[in-house]
């Protein structure tokens, strides 16, 4: 085994790559969460980015079109979702299960013709001199524009819910959706348009899958990607600084099992491929020890339905 | 895909219609590991359909299902395929082996060709393919063209088939470059593009300038080309959209002839289970243009070498060469038999760490 091998600073910056798509969908997730929905149809909305992203960057050569259309296909399909639960007023767990597969499958019909393809590419951003700085400059200043983009996302998203209007009454909707609406608020206009960012954040993240990481299409690509996402809401106790903890945590596993196995680490292969979902699940069990606490963090009404008259 | 299964349910509904002209069709089903379009392994086998499609016309019509997952699900698409009135099926991964031979004891009127596989019935033959005498002229190559003196390799599953190729491509690195060191990356799986350029992405990270791929996709191709300045081959398929750089070469299953021949042999009745596994000389596997990106001498001497392998004046295996441990294996000039080869389980001297059990 030779660990001498493993270069700790890109592993850094290909850990920062590998999270990105988690670390979008989880944002997105996070303030869907946050205005007390409960969404299961992360993985639906990553696929279905990813093949709506893919699509349209092919078809018009530009993979910023790509991006948009992966965040605007995510949004569309978010708000099924967000009819048949705000409007209907159906289960939302079943829904969001629902709103997975069906994602799944719509995905593979529309990529029916897109197996096999090269999508145009991606450059990483030139900051000229800041990427030749030893150590940082890898890590930070060598990225593709969607890494920095995430990250400003996870800060917007941040000191909006903390610092804005709108955020305050973002979460006075999750926490008590009979109080906020007594007070005026829009409660279902303002949980359709937290669902829609969720969707778009979603399907972002699938486009960098599809268009920046792998760059191909393939059915079932996104590979439970958005599972990940969910748990990861959970892990951060609906927090934006924890999300992108625990996103680049999660990404720094799987990238460091693959390194540790190509250094020849004597550790058998099927345990190294289990571990970023193994480390997953013990910072869940640990997180959510503290039963008071974890059940504070989360939104007070999430997952409850609301109508008016109730 | 689905549309074919539906089709294919549709027509057993229409029953006894159907079966009159059923019957003077040959049908032949394939089931498949990945997407057509995965540009490698399955990729080759639907080529093969469609010759078989082009060299019968009307005489045979072609059935297959893609994305068949290896293990219980399998068989469940095979029983159906031979509910549909299959004469012959192609079973085109390692994994369909058990189904393929479950599947087959429940339809004895039904051939089934197994590739890759070593379990045989009255109706179930197997074949496959040298891949090891290509791995052997990528190996050279690859030893001749590294700088780094890294070749990493991310290798499927632990199977004889996968090890003999990472024996065989180093074996030949070896004595083209004797500094030549091997990183495998264990992908435990055929087709997740995903993970397939993460592993790439890995090994390069780790030093790697050469990548050899047992997997399917194009995803490894694709990393490399981003990196700039690390060769790979093509895997199954030419994946000559990558050449002339990273992709300098290819292994390239070509099942056409094959195909053809065994439907011929339904169609006559003449068909019987046998194993077929050919080379590079009977023209099962090719190996793909070797680009302008690979120096004119090294290219003499690939070729040199795979025409050597073709005319059966050499084989990839021969000694003198130990096993990892260091014990014996084959004597000065001797040459591998077909049954160690079939059931390889051990890395020659020289790789460094283990094969996953």
């Amino acid at each position: 085994m030779d660990l001498s091998a493993i270069n700790p600073v890109i592993l850094i910056a290909s850990l920062m790559a590998a999270a990105t798509p988690i670390l979008l969908a989880a944002t997105g997730e996070l303030v869907v969460e946050k205005s007390g929905v409960l969404n299961l149809g992360v993985e639906g909305m990553m696929i279905t980015g990813a093949i709506c992203g893919f699509a349209a960057a092919v078809e018009t050569g530009s993979p910023a079109l790509g991006f948009v259309a992966a965040a605007l296909g995510g949004a569309a399909l978010s708000l099924i979702f967000g009819f048949l639960t705000q409007v209907l007023m159906s289960n939302q767990v079943a829904t969001g299960l629902a709103l997975t597969l069906f994602g799944l499958g719509l995905s593979a019909l529309i990529g029916q013709g897109y197996v096999g393809i090269k999508p145009p590419g991606t450059a990483a951003l030139n900051l000229g001199p800041l990427s030749d700085i030893p150590v940082i400059g890898r890590i930070l200043f060598s990225h593709d524009l969607m890494v920095y983009l995430s990250l400003a996302l996870v800060a917007g998203v941040w000191a909006g819910l903390r610092y804005t209007r709108a955020g305050l009454v973002l979460r006075a909707v999750g926490e008590n959706h009979d109080a906020a609406h007594a007070l005026g608020y829009k409660v279902v206009r303002l949980r359709l348009a937290a669902i829609a960012f969720g969707g778009a954040m979603a399907g972002l993240g699938g486009a960098y899958l599809s268009l920046v990481r792998v760059p191909q299409w393939t059915e079932g690509m996104t590979a439970g990607a958005g599972w990940i996402a969910l748990a990861i809401v959970v892990f951060a106790s609906w927090k934006a600084p924890r999300v992108l903890l625990g996103a680049y945590l999660f990404g720094g596993v799987a990238v460091l099992q693959l390194n540790l196995q190509a250094a020849g680490l004597a550790v058998p292969v099927e345990v190294l491929s289990m571990s970023p979902y193994l480390v997953t699940i013990l910072v869940l069990v640990i997180m959510s020890a503290d039963r008071s606490r974890a059940a504070i963090n989360a939104p007070a009404s999430l997952g409850r339905r609301f109508h008016a008259s109730s | 895909m689905k549309l074919t299964s539906i089709l294919a349910g549709a027509a057993l509904a229409l029953g006894l219609a159907g079966a009159a002209t059923a019957q003077d069709k040959t049908k032949v089903g394939f089931v498949f590991v990945g997407p057509i379009g995965d540009g490698g392994w399955t990729y080759e086998h639907n080529q093969g359909r469609l010759a078989v499609e082009e060299e019968f016309g009307d005489a045979v019509e072609t059935i297959y299902q893609e994305n068949v997952p290896e293990g219980a699900d399998a068989e469940r698409v095979l029983t159906q395929m031979a509910l549909s009135g299959a004469d012959l099926i192609f079973t085109t991964s390692f994994g369909y082996m058990d189904p393929t031979i479950n599947v087959a004891q429940k339809f004895p009127d039904v051939k089934f060709e197994h590739a890759t596989g070593y379990k045989r019935a009255d109706n179930v033959g197997t074949y496959s393919a040298r891949f090891y005498e290509g791995r052997a002229v990528q190996g050279h190559i690859a030893g001749k063209l590294t700088e780094s003196n890294i070749i990493g390799y991310i290798a499927s599953f632990p199977i004889p088939e996968v090890i003999r190729g990472i024996n065989s491509a180093y074996i030949h690195a070896k004595k083209a470059n004797p500094d030549v060191e091997f990183k495998v990356i264990w992908a435990y799986t055929w087709f997740d593009p995903a993970k397939e350029a993460d592993a790439a992405q890995a090994l390069i990270e780790q030093g790697a300038d050469v990548i050899l791929q047992h997997t399917d996709s194009t995803a490894p191709q694709a990393a490399a080309e981003k990196a700039g300045d690390v060769y790979t081959f093509g895997q199954a398929s030419d994946m000559a959209e990558y050449a002339p750089m990273p992709r300098v070469s290819s292994i390239i299953d070509n099942w056409a002839p094959y195909y053809i021949d065994r439907v011929q042999a339904v169609i006559d009745g003449t068909w019987e289970s046998d194993d077929t596994w050919d080379g590079i000389g009977p023209g099962m596997v090719g190996i793909g243009e070797i680009s302008s990106a690979v120096p004119e001498d090294v290219k003499a001497e690939a070729l040199a070498l795979k025409e050597a392998i073709a005319n059966g004046d050499y084989h990839p295996f021969t000694g003198p060469l130990n096993k990892q441990d260091g014990t014996a294996w084959l004597a000065e000039g001797e040459t591998a038999d077909d049954g160690t080869l079939l059931g390889m389980n051990f890395y020659v001297e020289g790789l460094t760490g283990s094969i996953p059990q």
